[in-house]
C-alpha cells in the first residue's frame, strides 16, 4: 500500500504536470512538446467562468463510434477510428493515416456538474463542455461604500 | 481488421516558405494516397478545418493543399495543451496525367478526400491482339 501518498497519487502527478506546463509556457510562450506516451487522443483542456472544455482531435471518427463516460472527476474517452477499406485493385502510394482503438482516461482539474455535460463533434474535433457546479463558480462580490 | 491501439502523434510542422501574413503555425497533415484504374485519390486528416476553408491548387504537376482552421470564437483560459492548433499545408508532385476539370474534393469530419481523375490518355488501356 502506498502509505506515502496522502492524496490520490495520480492527482498529485497531474498537478505537478500542470504546474510544469504553466511554467514552461511562461518561459517560452509556447506549449510544451508532448511528453506523455501511448495515450490517444491528445487533449486540450481550457476553462471559462462557467465551464470546463475538453477538446480532442479525432478526424474521421464518427460520433457513434465514440463513448464518453464521466464519473466524479474522471473522464474516459474511448472509441474506434475506422478507415473504410478500399476495393481490392487499388494501389497504395502512401499510408500515413492509422486506424484502431483508443481509450483515454483523464482527471478533470475541477469538479463538474454530472447532469450538465455536452459533447459535440465538429470538423473532426470533439468538444466536451462540462458545467462547473454553482459552488465553485467565481462570484463577483460588490463592495459597499460606507 | 486487427485490434490495433492508436498511438498519439506529434504534429509535424510544415517547412516555412517565406513569411506568412497570418500569424499561427502550419502543420503537415497525414495522408493516404491510392490509385485506382480511374483516379488518384488523396485522403488527408485535417481536424478543425471546415469544407469552406480548404484551398486546393494544381499547377503543372504541383498539387498544393491548404486547410485553414477557424479562429477560436471565445477566449478560454488554457489549463493543459497537449496538441498544437494550426493550419495544414502540403505539396505533392503529381506524376500522373490528371483531368483538371474533373477534380472533386469533399471534407467530412475533418477528413479531406480529393479525387483526381486520370486523363483519358493516362488510363490503362487493354490492347487487343488480333490473331489471323
Amino acid at each position: 500500500m502506498p502509505i506515502f501518498f496522502e492524496r490520490d497519487p495520480y492527482q498529485e502527478l497531474d498537478r505537478i504536470q500542470r504546474q510544469m506546463d504553466a511554467l514552461f509556457q511562461n518561459v517560452s510562450g509556447r506549449e510544451r512538446p508532448y511528453r506523455r506516451e501511448g495515450v490517444y487522443p491528445l487533449v486540450n483542456i481550457s476553462e471559462d467562468a462557467d465551464h470546463i472544455y475538453v477538446q480532442a482531435e479525432l478526424p474521421g471518427v464518427k460520433p457513434e463510434d465514440l463513448e464518453i463516460t464521466l464519473k466524479e472527476q474522471n473522464l474516459v474517452l474511448r472509441g474506434e477510428r475506422k478507415i473504410p477499406a478500399e476495393e481490392k485493385d487499388v494501389n497504395y502510394h502512401r499510408r500515413e493515416r492509422e486506424s484502431g482503438f483508443f481509450r483515454r482516461a483523464l482527471r478533470l482539474p475541477a469538479q463538474v456538474d454530472p447532469n450538465k455535460v455536452e459533447a459535440s463533434c465538429q470538423d473532426g474535433v470533439l468538444t466536451i463542455t462540462l458545467a462547473k457546479p454553482e459552488e465553485v463558480k467565481p462570484r463577483q462580490i460588490s463592495v459597499k461604500g460606507a | 481488421m486487427t485490434e490495433q491501439e492508436l498511438k498519439p502523434k506529434v504534429k509535424e510542422e510544415a517547412p516555412a516558405k517565406g513569411e506568412r501574413v497570418r500569424p499561427g503555425r502550419v502543420f503537415i497533415p497525414a495522408v493516404d494516397i491510392f490509385e485506382t484504374a480511374q483516379a488518384l485519390v488523396l485522403v488527408a486528416d485535417m481536424p478543425g478545418v471546415s469544407s469552406d476553408r480548404v484551398t486546393i491548387d494544381l499547377k503543372e504537376n504541383l498539387l498544393t493543399i491548404l486547410g485553414q482552421i477557424s479562429p477560436p470564437a471565445e477566449k478560454h483560459v488554457i489549463l493543459a495543451q497537449e496538441y498544437a492548433i494550426g493550419d495544414y499545408y502540403r505539396e505533392f508532385q503529381v506524376g500522373e496525367l490528371v483531368d483538371k476539370d474533373k477534380i472533386e474534393a469533399s471534407v467530412k469530419n475533418g477528413v479531406l478526400t480529393l479525387t483526381l481523375p486520370k486523363a483519358e490518355k493516362a488510363k490503362p488501356r487493354r490492347i487487343e491482339v488480333k490473331s489471323d
